[in-house]
């Protein structure tokens, strides 16, 4: 098993409870990336109540509050104690390799042979910055929200956040209000409200089985696993955070950022029917939650049904902005992330760098797995809860797998 | 969703174009398309153009037949007005890409199109293309398309239909993004 975040965690548990001798390598600590990779503000977008791995659930007196970035990390390193994974921190892998009977896993700390491996490694490991990036004038600065932590580090003056995902909106939020004015340059995005009905959306999301959709019975998975992350936020006020909210704020929305030339960004017209797509998309997920609440017998109970605001969009956004008039003093790069496999020495990546995967079994490489990817088997394989159903299945397939003539040890 | 028993016929083979697009995916050199027109000035503004092969799927590629344009400038610019200004063509590229779109979106979502009418503005300052007022841009100020559209659908639904085609056009795609033009001389 490489990495300690609580997806493998979850496949340690599956493993130690059938008896599968196993390590779990972890290049720092448990949760590593939880601990250092996120920016101070962030909690969770899923509520305590869904915080939940195999065999242990959120008990806390706060169901429906969002754990912090620290309470994240206390309850993955609680649970890597109650199920005693069998841990090696501390080691960095540095190549795997296929070998005759499994794989060679070099370290840092020495050398692992193993008849199946899985990889539970993260979906955030680099940030995904566009080539464009190379066009910004060297008076603007640049960071990606790995290495963001809060507002005070950026110089003052404006702020373009490139991205309208979870990620780019809560950012762009934290950064305007520190008095640093925000352009939000917008591409296809995910709009969700934080609660409608009375009910946070992880509720209507859970309830109505849309977060246990399974991969093969989605319509485009590709487009589905490319999706941004939606636009949320996890609050202790439990509020909607989208580009209304950040409108009304004083944020100025812009369209995608399509290109940089001679100094100058240039942002695509196509803004008013980004922000089109993602309301007709919110309107026809909230006629399913409708039609779901009404089937149930639950609108009694609920509050009435409403529809939100469309997106105010200007009615002519700027389609470009100097960049070396000094309006601009940093390009935050919310343009997402993205694994890293450059350690991986087998032929199991495809011609865009990613891994050839069916639900999270690798192809072409017998035993070799992969957990924790956007929609890897559901829609749920991307949250903390989702992990449990996904580490199961892999977890039956592996061990069937080890059963079928691969050697024991 | 169409109400009706009959099968949704807008004229699109989607199936082909999802077929086309999964064997795409495996071989994406097949994908890679070269798009091309030649224009010989005539006299005056007027220009006309012709376009007949294309590259694509690996290799040359021909329509059936030549097609040809005429371009030109109305009287009031001073000229003969022998065909559309090129500013006209480009609305009508945008117009005519996006109703494509329109019928192939509607078709893969099994909903039956009756009619389907664009109409298409662009305003434009032209200060801009005579030099008169540096501050003023040659090309569109915005565009504007309306749709009038007659289907078995919700008004909802034909407005996602008419959103999906703008995402998947080649020419919004065009208009609304930059492109590197680069024009060479013999």
């Amino acid at each position: 098993m490489i990495g300690a975040g609580h997806t493998g965690l979850a496949v340690s548990h599956f493993l130690t409870e059938r008896s599968i001798d196993h390590v779990v390598i972890e290049r720092g600590e448990v949760a590593n990336t939880w601990r250092t990779e996120r920016w101070d503000s962030l909690r969770l977008l899923t509520p305590n109540w869904q915080s939940r791995l195999p065999g242990v659930a959120y008990d806390g007196d706060d169901p429906d509050g969002f754990m912090t970035m620290p309470e994240v990390v206390g309850f993955i390193d609680g649970y890597a104690r109650i199920i005693d994974a069998p841990l090696q921190t501390n080691t960095t892998v540095t190549s795997l390799r296929p070998t005759e009977d499994g794989y060679e896993v070099v370290t840092d700390e020495g050398i692992w042979s193993a008849p199946t491996v899985v990889l539970a490694t993260g979906g955030f490991n680099l940030p995904k910055v566009p080539a464009v990036a190379d066009a910004v004038p060297g008076s603007v600065e640049m960071i990606t929200p790995m290495e963001y932590r809060r507002p005070e580090q950026l110089p003052q003056g404006g702020v373009l956040v490139v991205g309208a995902s979870a990620t780019g909106i809560q950012i762009a939020e934290e950064v305007h209000r520190s008095g640093r004015p925000v352009t939000l340059a917008v591409g296809e995005h995910v709009r969700l409200p934080r609660i409608y009905r009375g009910k946070d959306i992880m509720w209507w999301l859970d309830q109505t089985g849309i977060l246990d959709e399974r991969y093969d019975e989605v319509d485009d998975l590709v487009r589905a696993r490319n999706l941004p992350s939606p636009q949320l936020v996890g609050t202790p006020e439990r509020r909607t955070l989208d580009l209304n909210a950040l409108a009304d704020q004083g944020a100025r929305l812009v369209g995608r950022l399509a290109g940089i030339a001679g100094g100058r960004a240039q942002l695509s017209g196509s803004l008013r029917n980004k922000c089109n797509l993602a309301d007709l998309k919110l309107g026809r997920l909230l006629d399913t939650l409708d039609e779901w609440a009404t089937e149930k017998g639950l609108d009694v109970e609920l509050d009435s049904p409403h529809r939100f605001d469309p997106t105010k969009v200007d009615e002519s956004p700027p389609l470009n902005i100097d960049l070396t008039s000094g309006e601009i003093s940093t390009i935050i790069w919310a343009t997402g992330f993205r694994p890293d496999y450059s350690w991986l020495h087998a032929r199991v990546l495809d011609r865009k760098g990613q891994l050839r995967h069916d639900a999270g079994v690798v192809r072409d490489a017998p035993g070799l797995y992969r957990i924790g990817l956007n929609l890897l088997r559901r829609r749920k394989s991307s949250f903390i809860h989702g992990a449990e159903d996904d580490a199961r299945d892999l977890t039956d397939h592996l061990i069937a797998h080890v059963g079928v003539g691969a050697p024991t040890h | 969703m169409t109400t009706t028993g009959t099968p949704v016929n807008n004229g699109v083979n989607v199936q082909a174009l999802l077929d086309a697009r999964t064997a795409l995916v495996d071989a994406p050199e097949g994908a890679q398309f070269t798009w091309r027109a030649s224009t010989e000035w005539v006299g005056g503004t007027h220009s006309h153009s012709e376009v007949n092969g294309f590259f694509g799927l690996g290799g040359e590629q021909a329509h059936r037949s030549t097609f040809s344009f005429d371009a030109d400038h109305p009287e009031v610019f001073a000229s003969e007005d022998n065909g559309a200004t090129p500013v006209e063509l480009l609305l009508v590229g945008l117009a005519s890409c996006l109703t494509a779109g329109v019928a192939a979106v509607a078709q893969n979502r099994e909903i039956q199109l009756n009619s389907v009418k664009a109409t298409i503005e662009g305003d434009m300052d032209i200060l801009g293309i005579l030099g008169a007022d540096p501050e003023v841009r040659n090309g569109f100020n915005g565009i504007k398309v309306h749709y009038d559209i007659d289907a078995d659908a919700t008004p909802e639904e034909i407005e996602a239909i008419v959103a999906q085609s703008q995402k998947r056009s080649a020419v919004f795609d065009a208009i609304t993004n930059p492109t590197n033009v680069t024009v060479e001389v013999n």
